[in-house]
């Protein structure tokens, strides 16, 4: 029983709420010697592993710490450039901390106005007249679950594969929506959710469905 | 599970409301001076609160979208029971079918209220032709209401007139059309 996040999209696709709920936070930390049995990669504003996986650090993790000392984009905290940190043999043996890349929230700004039009061309694309857009998005770690109201805003949770029972927590999660964002006077519509009754209600709900199941909320 | 730690809807004492909307309205006519300026702002009013009650609704009844005048009169029967505990009548369909009466016997807002005569020009109750008109629009509807009768003008009983203008085609949410 395991539910990842729950997004909101306003009625004209742009993001108005997202909450992580349980993300395993993945990080491996392995002292290294020169030179490094890894191959990484210095984009724009992260270093991330391009080639070499091994032991927990996998293609795609980003570095996120030299030594114990955070690293800042391209940069430790401390001034250093990272790159020549690691190009240095005489600063060997190092220990380097990794982990899966966070989703940033303009991120997942993107992602959601992504799922949008292909939420319309789904419904275009069916076979049969009628057709509603995507409800179930299913991949071998997740599956998407999306729910759009008649007023058109979509809700949508990301849960385990297994997860059953996940179009009645989106109702709930409508009627919370529902009480606590809109009957809040002082929220404009369309705008980003930041409501605290909403999210510490959301919060109860999600804890509650982990506890004792869906069926019974 | 929201709905144990509020106020269940019919533990709240009507009479609140009248009186808190008595308030509201002469506090209106007090700022505003021309009635019909008071008249504009309270349908405004009410057409705010139709677009967001229109979700309470929707999450609560789990209703799908109507596609006939009479579906949609039904639904606005069930949440004048829902919202004001009053049940009023359909009746006087256009022959067209696109235009109907709610007619209300008693009406929760105007339970303590008697019109002064110089009042003659205000719709008392003219939020709730808002609401019907703003909780519509949400869904994709748009529609006119206005008063035909009022019990506080004289009448027997009061009449508000629906009239469905058209569609909104360009709003209805992909995947519905």
């Amino acid at each position: 029983m395991v539910i990842y996040s729950v997004y909101i999209v306003s009625k004209s696709g742009g993001l108005i709420f997202n909450h992580d709920h349980n993300v395993p936070k993945i990080e491996t930390e392995r002292t290294f010697t020169f030179p490094l049995d890894i191959n990484l990669e210095y984009e724009a504003k992260k270093i991330s592993v391009s080639f070499g996986q091994s032991n927990g650090i996998n293609v795609g993790h980003v570095l996120v710490g030299v030594n114990g000392i955070l690293v800042n984009g391209l940069t430790l905290e401390d001034g250093r450039d990272v790159k020549e940190v690691l190009e240095n043999r005489d600063n060997f043996p190092l220990t380097l901390k990794f982990s899966r890349p966070k989703m940033t929230t303009n991120e997942k700004i993107f992602l959601a106005s992504m799922f949008y039009p292909l939420f319309a061309i789904a419904s275009q694309l069916s076979p049969e007249p009628k057709s509603s857009g995507i409800e179930v998005l299913e991949a071998d770690t997740f599956k998407l679950h999306c729910f759009q109201t008649l007023t058109g805003i979509k809700f949508m949770v990301v849960a385990e594969t297994s997860q059953t029972g996940l179009d009645i927590l989106l109702k709930k999660i409508y009627e919370l929506y529902a009480d606590y964002v809109l009957k809040n006077p002082f929220y404009s519509l369309e705008m980003p959710i930041r409501c605290e009754l909403f999210d510490v209600n959301l919060q109860a709900l999600l804890e509650q469905i982990e506890k004792t199941g869906i069926t019974n909320i | 599970m929201s709905r144990q730690t509020r106020l269940d809807s019919k533990k709240v004492n009507s009479e609140l409301l009248t009186i808190t909307y008595g308030a509201l309205v002469t506090q209106m006519l007090r700022d505003f001076e021309n009635v019909e300026d008071v008249n504009k702002q309270l349908e405004r009013l009410g057409y705010n609160m139709g677009m967001r009650l229109i979700e309470d609704f929707l999450a609560r009844t789990n209703s799908p979208r109507c596609l006939d005048m009479r579906e949609t009169a039904d639904k606005i029967q069930l949440a004048f029971r829902m919202y004001l505990n009053i049940q009023p009548t359909i009746s006087n369909w256009a022959a067209s079918g696109d235009e109907f009466s709610l007619i209300f016997d008693n009406n929760p807002l105007v339970e303590f209220v008697e019109l002064p005569t110089d009042l003659s020009q205000l719709r008392y109750c003219s939020i709730i032709c808002g609401c019907i008109r703003g909780a519509l629009e949400m869904v994709q509807l748009e529609v006119q209401s206005w008063f035909v009768q009022d019990q506080l003008k004289g009448d027997t009983s009061t009449e508000i007139r629906v009239k469905f203008i058209r569609r909104l085609e360009d709003a209805v949410p992909a995947g519905e059309d």
